[in-house]
Parts: C-alpha cells; structure tokens; sequence
C-alpha cells in the first residue's frame, strides 16, 4: 500500500496526524485504509452511498439565504443546511459512509462515540438501517444533558453503554470506544465519528464529509454568481468544517473560519479552543495535533456548554490549516452561543444546535463582510432542557 | 553513559539470563499508586520476593491500552500528585536493586522533547522503555533517542500483529520483546487462549531478544502456563495493582503474590520445558 513513504490514503498534514495507537489496532488501520481505498473507486459503492445520502437521508441538503440574519449582517448570510439531513444534523454523511464500508470488511459490530448524541444517533440509524450491531459510548455527563438522544439511540435497538471516567464526557467516550476497539477489533468496526484518530480516519472522514462542501459550492455559486467571501464553521473534532472548507481550500480567496468553543472564555482553563489558543502539539486519540495538555503531557479536561465541542483536541488537517494559515480559528463562549441560539431561533424559525450556534454567533458578532456561508451543522431540538435550564429566556 | 557503565540494554539482557526461574518474573507497578513513598517500597517487596525486572508504569490521564484497574489506579496516583518527577525518583530508588522499565504513554514521552525525557530517564538508571501507543512506524526518533542514551525501547507485538510487521519489530527489538497475550486492553483473564503457545512460539520465531509475555496473566498457574509456553518473561500487572488497592497493607500484599508467582516459575522436574 504503501511505497516511498506515499500511503494511498493521506497519514500526515504537516507534523500532525499520525497512528499513535497500540500494536493491536494496527493491522485493523491498514485493513480500513485498503478498504477504503477499494470502495472509493468501486462504482457500485459509490452508487450505493449517493442513493442512500439521497434516498435515506435527503440529500443535497439546501442553502438558504437567511432573510432576517442577511438583514441583520448588512450582507447576504447563507446556510448550509445539514440540521436537515435524515437524523438532523451532518453526522449521518460519515455514518453512512462508513457502515458501509464496514459490511464491505464484513465486520457486523459497530462500536462508536458520542458527545451530543449526534454522531451517536446516526450511527444507532444506519445500524438499524443496515442490521448491524451497535454499541454507542457517551460519557453520563452527556447522558444527562443530551437525554433525548440517549432515547433515541435506544429505541432504535443501539446499546448505549455510559463512560463515567475522568470528566465523562467525549474524549472519555472516545477512549472507551478505543479500548473496545482494542478487545473487539476482529468483529467490530469503530465508526469514529470526526476528522481525529488514527490514519486513516481523518482523511476517511474529511472524504465522507466534503459532499457538504462540494454541494454548497456548487449552491452558491449558482445563487450568487460567485464564491463567498468568508466560510464559517464550529469545531469540535471538526468534521463539519473539515467536510465544508475541503471544497474550498483551492479557492484562495474564500476565507475559512473554524469557531471553536471558547466556554467559559479563553484566558480561564474552562474551554475547548486548541486551535485558537495554541501552544505545544500533543498526541491524543492516536494522532498528533493542537491538545490542551498541561506540560508534563497530560491531557487536560475540556470545557463547553455544547457536548460536540466539549473536547480538548481537534483534527490534524485543522491544526496544519491553521498553521499554513489556510484557515483561522476563533472561540465564542458559552454565553455567546446560547445568545445565538435564541436569536436564530427567532430570526429565521431555525433551532440550531449549540455547537452550530458558535458558528452563527462568530458571524452575528462580525461587523464586516461580503458574503458569508455557514455551516449549519445541525438542529437543537435535543438542547432545548439544557438551553432552558440555563434560565434567562 | 559512561564507557564503563553496562548500558540499560546489556543490564536488561543479563536479567533474563540470571534469573534463577524457568522465565523472568516482571511484576508491574504503577508509580505514585497509592502514593510514590508506596508505590517505592511495593517495587522493594516485589525485589525481595523474587522479581528479576520491574516494569513501572508512568500515570497518565488517557491510557488507551489500559482496562479499568489500571485506569483507575493512574487516576488515583495523578490525583494525590504523582507527576514525572516524583515517578522517576521512584525508578530511581529501585534500580539500584533491579532492572527498571518505565511503561509510558506517547504524549508524556513527547512533550518536553524525546531526547530530554529519554536523557531524564536514562540518569535515574532504569534500563528501558515501553510506550504502548507508538507502533512501529512512530518510533524512529524515541529508538534513536534511547540507543543515545543506552536505553532499551521494548516494542509490542500483538496476536493481530502480521507476520510482515512481526519481522521488522522483532528485528528492531532492544532489551525483550513484549509480547501482548490476548487481543484486548491489560486485565486480568479467566484463562490464556488456546493459541496461548502459538502466540510465543510466533514471536520468539521473529527476534533473538527474550520474548516477555504481558496482558491477562495474573495467576502462577498462569505464570507456569507461560513459561511452558517458552516465554523467557512473565509480565503479572492488573493482578498486583489490585492487591495494591485492596490491602491494608499494599507492600505486603503485592510481595506476598508475587513470592507465590516467583514459586510457580521455580525450575522443578516437572516437565522438559525448562
């Protein structure tokens, strides 16, 4: 697969990436990468995929010019609209992808983690869809602020075990999936569900993601005649705006913006910003990349009030974005999300997810500009307890 | 290293040939579990009970290859206050009396800079290290960085592990090989796979350094299944940490074990294996 350091499937971007993993992964890696190598090109993959993303999942998801927000910004405002994608929110695309890919590998367990639920809903759907066997891990702290999702991955026959380590919430959920992964690997596929872990999943991912970018790209410029100026997205692991910006990284002069969770502000320890806050690489989850560690390399617990931000690391193509200076990372606090979620709730009758509301927040928040696209990622029904228990509405 | 010094390499090499044991008994021992000042005089009871190598493992907030005992006990040493520091001073303290191997995640090894940690370790006089997430392919620059210093970097192989890759890490092994019994995260098993005796036979086909079996095995019924498998090694962890938590008196609990497991690997009439 591999000859004069090339691999079929993209390991590295810049220093970071990488298969940090222990010895007993690494033959399920390369079975993975020759996997997906195989099926990329097999048409009849493909086939099968496009009809479900349409069929299954309602495919092209539209771009809609936000009336209100585009009056509000003094310049038009687009939304890609994940939040309307099958399972609602842009999870699905991965999901679909690569169960898929997994009964290709005749794996017939899938294992997978959760933050918001999102990614762990879509994966209980294709499972359902699919008939594989499913087991989600989601940390209780998530279990208790995401509870909807939790009910609905269950009445659709996953098992959802709860992590009640460390901070219990997403990278303990992720850890948990891995040591699964680890005990399990030769029945079992883990459909990690963002641009992190081991070569190859975040190229795998970003690959499954970019039908995002390259449906909004086509969107746009059929609507306005031109790229937009500046295309905005949140970032947990960030596999929504690694899916959107993959479409236009070529494009020089559209801008990327990836907004992370800045929590409870940036200059306390209580957010989920590595790209925007920076400092020293480390290695988490099987790839190198920006990780908010202490000095001596532990890892340091994250912090937000939306589940899929709340993690202390971030994809590797991220961090060489970032670095390259392709794409600009920010942070919006807790606060400033919540205040985006009600405000676009408002506005245009769209409840977006907290996550996505750090996305409009960022946008909200930006005096200038020409034409901006944002990521709506997904919809917030599964934040309303959590957004009223936050009071003050 | 002194041209005088025995390099952690040649010292770890004479531990397998010394032992007095049908196979070498390694115990592991997390450092700074219950706290560092214990966590030393378990590694002491463990040397006078017989252990021949000590692996010590390093506390870390994300351990992948790690089931709950281990976890747990890492969680509990972080937070009384282990850090790097006070778990080398812990390694320090025993390799005076025994070959000391520091088991170590990938993010702690890189954070100050590969060749500052491996130089730290290496002046506390442990002979080598295992990172238990940098496969093959991650590990140029930390291999480099210990045959600088004379520290032996002790791969994993895995009974997933191909028969290409078994080549080219029992090629490149320094001090032992360790050899992960079963597919799965440390903790103890009900019994050893059936394929328990292929597994060694598998890995000492592939490299001339001793072959150390680790992950599953707790009992001395299961130390003696080891040895007559042919391992040169016996690695007991998850079984001693959780005396460790459990007893009143952790030193003792964990000398006691691992007296019982030395007995079990003591060479006897039984059979030809030895």
């Amino acid at each position: 697969m591999s000859a004069g350091g090339q691999t079929a499937v993209q390991h590295r971007f810049g220093p970071y990436g990488g298969q940090f993993v222990p010895e007993t992964l690494m033959p399920a890696l390369a079975e993975l990468e020759q996997a997906w190598v195989a099926a990329r090109e097999d048409p009849a993959y493909r086939a099968e995929l496009d009809g479900l993303l349409r069929d299954f999942g309602g495919r092209p998801t539209p771009l809609y010019r936000a009336r209100r927000l585009s009056e509000r910004a003094g310049r038009p405002v687009y939304l890609k609209r994940e939040d309307l994608n099958h399972t609602g929110s842009h999870k699905l695309n991965n999901a679909l992808g690569q169960a898929l890919l997994a009964k290709r590998m005749g794996k017939g367990r899938i294992i997978a983690e959760t933050g918001a639920g999102q990614h762990g809903v879509a994966t209980a759907t294709v499972c359902a869809l699919l008939d594989l066997e499913c087991v989600i891990y989601m940390g209780t702290e998530d279990t208790r602020r995401q509870h909807p999702n939790v009910q609905r991955m269950e009445l659709l026959g996953a098992s959802v075990r709860p992590v009640d380590a460390g901070a219990r919430t997403l990278k303990e959920a992720t850890s948990a999936a891995i040591r699964d992964w680890v005990t399990n690997v030769e029945n079992t596929h883990y459909v990690i569900g963002s641009v992190v872990g081991p070569a190859p999943y975040p190229a795998l991912v970003r690959d499954l993601q970019r039908v995002i970018g390259d449906e909004a790209r086509a969107q746009i410029l059929e609507r306005e005649g031109r790229l937009p100026a500046r295309v905005i997205a949140c970032v947990g692991g960030g596999s929504n705006a690694m899916g959107i910006f993959a479409a236009f990284i070529p494009d020089g002069e559209v801008e990327l913006i990836g907004v992370e969770a800045a929590g409870e502000g940036i200059d306390t320890p209580r957010h989920g910003a590595p790209l925007t806050v920076g400092g020293r690489p480390g290695i988490l989850h099987g790839s190198r990349s920006a990780v908010m560690q202490d000095e001596e390399g532990q890892i340091i617990q994250a912090h937000s009030i939306s589940a899929g931000l709340d993690y202390p690391g971030a994809g590797p193509e991220h961090a060489h974005l970032r670095d390259s200076g392709r794409a600009r990372y920010v942070a919006v606090t807790d606060a400033q999300a919540l205040d985006a979620f009600r405000l676009v709730a408002r506005l245009e009758g769209i409840i977006p997810a907290l996550e996505t509301s750090h996305a409009l927040a960022w946008a909200l928040a930006e005096p200038e500009g020409e034409l901006d696209l944002i990521c709506l990622s997904g919809r917030g029904d599964k934040d309303l307890a959590e957004v009223l228990a936050e009071g003050d509405s | 290293m002194s041209a005088t010094q025995v390099s952690g390499i040649e010292r770890l090499a004479d531990a397998f040939h010394t032992t007095g044991k049908r196979a070498a008994l390694m115990p592991y021992l997390m450092g700074g579990f219950p706290t560092l000042e214990e966590s030393v005089r378990i590694g002491e009871a463990c040397v006078r009970a017989g252990a021949d190598v000590i692996e010590l493992g390093m506390p870390y907030s994300d351990p992948l290859a790690d089931g709950p005992v281990i976890h747990a006990a890492a969680t509990t040493a972080l937070a009384a206050g282990a850090n790097v520091a006070g778990v080398l001073e812990v390694a320090r303290a025993l390799a005076d009396s025994v070959p000391v191997v520091l088991m170590c995640y990938a993010n702690m090894v890189f954070a100050p800079g590969v060749d500052a940690f491996v130089e730290r370790l290496a002046r506390t006089g442990a002979c080598g290290l295992i990172v238990p997430d940098l496969p093959d392919g991650e590990a140029p620059e930390v291999r480099e960085a210990c045959e600088r210093h004379g520290l032996a970097l002790v791969p994993l192989v895995a009974p997933t592990t191909t028969p290409e890759r078994l080549a080219s890490i029992g090629a490149g092994a320094r001090g032992f090989l360790y050899t992960v019994s079963v597919v799965g995260t440390t903790g103890e098993r009900v019994s050893l796979p059936e394929a328990f005796a292929e597994v060694v036979a598998r890995a000492k086909a592939c490299t001339s350094a001793p072959v150390a079996l680790g992950f599953g095995i707790a009992t001395p019924e299961q130390a003696r299944q080891a040895a007559d498998a042919g391992a040169d090694g016996v690695i007991v962890g998850t079984r001693l940490v959780r005396a460790a938590e459990e007893g009143d008196d952790p030193a003792a609990a964990v000398g006691a074990l691992v007296g019982e497991l030395a007995a079990s690997l003591a060479p006897t009439d039984r059979g030809s294996a030895s």
